[in-house]
């Protein structure tokens, strides 16, 4: 079992054809500019949709805990009572309260896949597994892997590559492709803007390079962060040192602020620091594919 | 003149004509009725007015134009048929202010028609018949909303052609009459007088085309001859003696004069070329559309498949260019916008606001010997489509398993330009609705689309679409015990106190009675209309053209063609499906709260009871979504309809069927329904045709398709599903070769029609606050397109509030 925090169906931008998403929960990294920042930590977690509230305090009388007040505006949750035990997000009548985070099993998600699969015969798509980082759950994720692969579905693994090169490998020999996130080349940088170094991540692609494991590198293009002339020579440098990159496209995904809203429903902040970023303009993204280009990498802008 | 002035011109001019009302049709019909009614038999009656409107009528030929023809003395001007409703002052002073849908007509044309026509009509119209016939129990019924009557105010049409108007000429036509008559056996036939009247009237019928055609001919040579004498002017000049305007009066005076020819070859002759196949059609359309005003005008049908091969052979001979043939064929798509639909009279303009007049034109789809329908001229359609984006006619793609990719890809490619169509079919499921209805493989595969999604057997079926069934109020009056909430008046059946149910079963079980009742009721009505039509307004022309009517001498109306079918179709699944999952699962199974509250909150609006109806919003499986609970409900609810229409016996000795569309009835229907279980507050529109209700389906368009797929959609006579999309979901390449492979997926599942908006909604309230900037704003709206100017705010709300299947 593990922890689930979104299945999301008709995905078509995360591999080949129409696919199914399955989101774990629990990241090594936290990058500042994270969208999906409910599957940063491994635990579950509760999500308020204040504007949504209905201040009806049907979760404050049914909380076992007594987690749970009202306060003059909001419902606010004492972290210490609270178990995440779902009762209250099951009584509220509005899904202002939700939980990040479902116990999900094989079973359970090959059923999701299962039914899904007719449209991936059409499509020529499949499932791919993200996160969060699918790499933290190497077991239930093999095992997916491993019933996937015997059912003839295409398996993608989107992954931060922020593991050791064993776990890689494994996961690499069982699926057909991985999508790879490439964020920052300077290491100082990287550690700053998502916790950690990248050196082991730069490790992974170049195993994977080596070995001639099919992966597709993917950018998050942050005007203030990455997009600029240096890193994206950089990153452009490294990925035409790699072997086999004449084949292999490169996507870049520009930077959008989905995820504000989705920490003020955390109750977290979002770039506390205040740290410039912003979706690259039309003439930074051209010129960031033209980079590609003269290295001899096609780029493609998600 | 080069292709794209002359379509800009004649594009210009249909799409900023305002429609008007001529009432040259019914002055030349009245004249003629006041002095031969009693003189002949009804055929020929309708047949002599019919050449007697052809041979007096305005003919008109514009500039640029190459297909000729209008309906009314100029583009858009649109007659009235005052035989079947005859409008009143009033409803002309309502058309000529109303803010939408606006149908122009001078001061003195009212005057002239309130002295001439509509004295002379009083108590002698189909609607007047009808409704001096009808049970009380159908009256209370229908003015509560339960159904609508297509029949009361326009005649029964819902056809399209097959390919034998472009193998034969009327001169053919009508020596196949001639054939039958000679047949008559009156030593042992019974029926050979009304045949021979039949007979004879179709033969008129054939006449007044031709006549027709003839007149078209004569307006174009006397405008050659007039722009010669200008050429004569214009060459005295001496400084110029041929100049660009002199060159261009050349060409129009040849095209003039080639426009005389093709007139004089078709329709009394099979056509041979490219243009006159067209032009063909286009006689053959006008003609139905004036001798009565058939629902859903006239439609070609497969059109690329009858033109196919007239292209292919001059493309061939060299007598053809491909530009040539997409002018022609664009000419021809203008024609069809300059017809808006003929206008209602009284208050049911409500139930459908809108110009379009529903010609579906097929591409692609099945030839008669299962091979792939894809042409040059399929692909040709798609570009005019694509560049003319006018209202008219729609378009739809017919998809089978050997439908090549690149055409699916094409279509697809219209589709996320965001018009709002091409429309979607499967033909392999449509064949397969067909057949199970009785109809031979090759004419199953002869058969279509027409309207919004209905299917028929092209050119050799009338299948009569009766009127919208409102199955979410059946819910209310069942909920109410025969009871309508909104009037307070009794409208259906006692099936029992509500409160008294035990179980979900006894209340469904009432649902059931309600249901049954409501539709022998509509039935027994129809089958009365179906007679008033065989016997005063017979369609002596359209019967020509439709198979089997000259062989059995019997006209469309009355069993005439070879296969004859009454629909009945049904609004609302999504609606009634999550009213009775709300029900099943918080009442009787969850015990949420109590049906006495649920009854107590939908009498108030849910005003008061927010939490309750959020609670029913959030908390309950919903239609839609891929989950067997709900969508076990929508199978069995689809399955009863069925029981209940299916078979019921029509007057000509065939049968109703089911089919699920609304077009835009489910507005109308939304607002004579209060709220409803499944927490839709009262005068929202309820859900169209099989899609879920409005924003019931929070899971994405697989799991969309995979609920309808559970319906067994080979039972019915058409299924329509409505997805909308964000046009970022259709922005490259690849989104579109996606697109193609959720369409494909749809329809491994039998999925019989999918229809694509592809809008957001900032858009759309951006254009409620600024119509002038988005006069071209098309949008697709459960089986047509419309600009969505041209909505009213409840249609344009609507719009809105469907699910967005956008995601970042």
């Amino acid at each position: 079992m593990s922890l689930i925090f979104d299945i999301k169906r008709y995905s078509i931008n995360d591999g080949p054809g129409i696919r199914l998403t399955i989101f774990f929960k629990g990241c090594p990294l936290s990058c500042i500019w994270c969208h999906n920042p409910e599957g940063i930590k491994s635990t579950k977690e509760k999500l308020y949709n204040k504007e949504k509230c209905l201040s009806c305090r049907t979760c404050v009388s049914v909380c076992p805990n007594t987690a749970l007040a009202m306060t003059s505006e909001e419902i606010s949750t004492d972290a210490t009572l609270c178990t995440e035990c779902g009762t209250c997000t099951e009584a509220c009548p509005a899904n202002t309260l939700e939980i990040s985070g479902h116990e999900m099993g094989t079973d359970e998600i090959m059923k999701a896949i299962e039914r899904e699969s007719f449209i991936f015969d059409q499509s020529e798509g499949g499932v791919t597994f993200c996160g969060g980082e699918p790499l933290l759950h190497r077991k239930l994720l093999l095992e997916l892997l491993d019933k996937c692969g015997k059912r003839g579905i295409h398996r993608a693994v989107d992954s931060s590559l922020y593991a050791t090169e064993a776990i890689v490998r494994e996961v690499a020999s069982n699926c057909e492709l991985i999508l790879a996130d490439i964020k920052l080349m300077d290491p100082v940088l990287h550690k700053k803007y998502t916790g950690e170094s990248n050196e082991l991540i730069l490790d992974n692609i170049r195993m994977l390079a080596a070995e001639g494991f099919a992966f597709i590198p993917r950018i998050p293009l942050i005007e203030g962060i990455n997009a600029d002339e240096k890193n994206t020579k950089a990153t452009a440098m490294f990925l035409s040192s790699l072997p086999g990159h004449k084949k292999r496209t490169v996507e870049l995904l520009p930077y959008h602020d989905i995820a504000i809203g989705k920490h003020t429903r955390l109750g977290t902040i979002y770039n506390p620091n205040n740290i410039p970023m912003a979706r690259p303009s039309d003439e930074r993204i051209d010129r960031c594919v033209e980079i590609f280009k003269e290295k001899g990498i096609v780029a493609i802008v998600k | 003149m080069d292709y794209s002035k002359r379509i800009e011109k004649l594009r210009k001019l249909s799409v900023e004509t305002e429609p008007t009302l001529s009432i040259e049709r019914a002055l030349i019909e009245t004249d003629f009725y006041k002095e031969n009614l009693g003189k002949y038999p009804t055929p020929m009656l309708r047949a002599l007015n019919f050449m007697e409107i052809c041979k007096k009528k305005t003919i008109y030929i514009g500039d640029y134009e190459l297909i000729v023809g209008e309906r009314g003395p100029k583009p858009k001007a649109v007659p009235t048929f005052p035989e079947l409703t005859c409008h009143s002052v009033d409803d002309l002073n309502v058309l000529n202010t109303r803010e939408l849908q606006r149908y122009t007509i001078s001061r003195e044309d009212i005057d002239t028609y309130e002295k001439i026509v509509i004295p002379y009509w009083a108590g002698k119209t189909q609607r007047e018949r009808i409704f001096g016939h009808v049970p009380d129990e159908w009256r209370a019924a229908y003015e509560a909303g339960l159904f609508t009557e297509f029949m009361e105010q326009r005649a029964p049409g819902h056809t399209a052609l097959d390919g034998k108007i472009y193998r034969m000429g009327m001169l053919d036509f009508k020596k196949q009459i001639s054939e039958a008559l000679n047949k008559l056996d009156f030593l042992n036939d019974p029926e050979a007088t009304d045949r021979q009247e039949q007979l004879r009237a179709m033969d008129i019928s054939c006449d007044a085309v031709i006549l027709f055609a003839e007149r078209h001919a004569l307006l174009a040579e006397e405008q050659a001859e007039k722009l010669g004498e200008n050429m004569e002017s214009l060459n005295s000049t001496p400084e110029k003696p041929d100049d660009e305007a002199g060159k261009e009066l050349k060409r129009r005076i040849a095209e003039l004069h080639k426009i005389a020819e093709v007139c004089r070859r078709v329709p009394a002759n099979a056509p041979q070329t490219f243009w006159e196949a067209i032009q063909m059609y286009w006689f053959v359309h006008l003609g139905t559309i004036t001798e009565l005003n058939g629902w859903d005008a006239m439609n070609p049908g497969h059109l690329d498949q009858h033109l196919a091969p007239f292209y292919d052979r001059e493309i061939a001979a060299g007598t053809l260019t491909r530009q040539e043939a997409k002018e022609l064929i664009a000419c021809f798509w203008i024609k069809v916008n300059n017809h808006p639909a003929p206008p209602k009279v009284g208050i049911t303009a409500r139930e459908s606001g809108t110009y379009n007049d529903f010609t579906n034109i097929n591409t692609g789809g099945l030839m008669a010997d299962g091979s792939s329908g894809v042409s040059e001229v399929s692909y040709i359609i798609l570009e005019v489509l694509e560049e003319l984006h006018i209202l008219q006619p729609g378009c739809s793609i017919h998809i089978s398993h050997n439908t090549p990719e690149n055409f699916l890809h094409a279509g697809c490619k219209v589709i996320g330009k965001g018009y709002g169509y091409p429309s979607v079919f499967n033909a392999d499921a449509y064949i397969q609705e067909l057949t199970r209805q009785g109809k031979s493989l090759k004419d199953a595969r002869e058969g279509g689309c027409s309207g919004c999604i209905e299917v028929g057997a092209f050119g050799k079926e009338a299948y009569l679409l009766t009127g919208y069934l409102n199955v979410p109020k059946i819910l209310e009056v069942t909920l109410n015990n025969g009871t309508d909430p909104v009037s307070g008046k009794f409208v259906g059946i006692k099936t029992g106190n509500p409160l008294e149910f035990k179980s979900f079963e006894e209340l469904y079980d009432a649902f059931l009675k309600q249901l049954n009742y409501i539709v022998d009721l509509k039935i027994r009505v129809s089958n009365y209309i179906d007679r008033m039509f065989a016997k005063y307004a017979p369609a002596t022309f359209l019967s020509v053209v439709t198979e089997d009517c000259i062989t059995k001498g019997r006209d469309y109306y009355n069993g005439g063609p070879r296969y004859n079918t009454n629909y009945i179709q049904c609004t609302g699944l999504g609606t009634v499906t999550d009213s009775l999952s709300t029900i099943k699962w918080h009442i009787f199974e969850k015990g949420s709260f109590t049906l006495e509250r649920l009854l107590g909150a939908i009498v108030n609006n849910f005003e008061g009871e927010e939490i309750l109806r959020q609670t029913i919003i959030n908390k309950t499986p919903f239609y839609g979504n891929d989950n067997d609970y709900a969508d076990s409900i929508a199978v069995r609810v689809y399955d009863d309809l069925f029981a209940a229409i299916d078979g019921k016996p029509n007057t000509k000795g065939e049968c109703f069927h089911m089919n699920m569309l609304s077009t835009t009835c489910h507005v109308y229907f939304g607002k004579v329904t209060g709220a409803t279980p499944n927490g839709r507050k009262a005068g929202r529109a309820i859900s169209d045709g099989t899609s879920p209700s409005q924003g019931a389906d929070t899971h994405g368009p697989t799991c969309v398709i995979q609920s309808l797929g559970k319906l067994d959609q080979i039972k019915s006579g058409g299924t329509l599903l409505n997805l909308r999309f964000l046009p970022s979901l259709v922005k490259t390449d690849s989104d579109l070769s996606k697109l193609g492979a959720l369409i494909r997926s749809y329809f491994s599942l039998n999925g019989h029609h999918v229809q694509f908006n592809i809008v957001d909604s900032a858009t759309l309230r951006d254009a409620r606050k600024r119509p002038e900037e988005y006069r071209d704003l098309l949008v697709r709206m459960a089986g047509y397109s419309d600009y969505f100017n041209h909505m009213n705010a409840d249609l344009q709300e609507e719009i809105i509030s469907r699910t967005e299947n956008g995601k970042f």
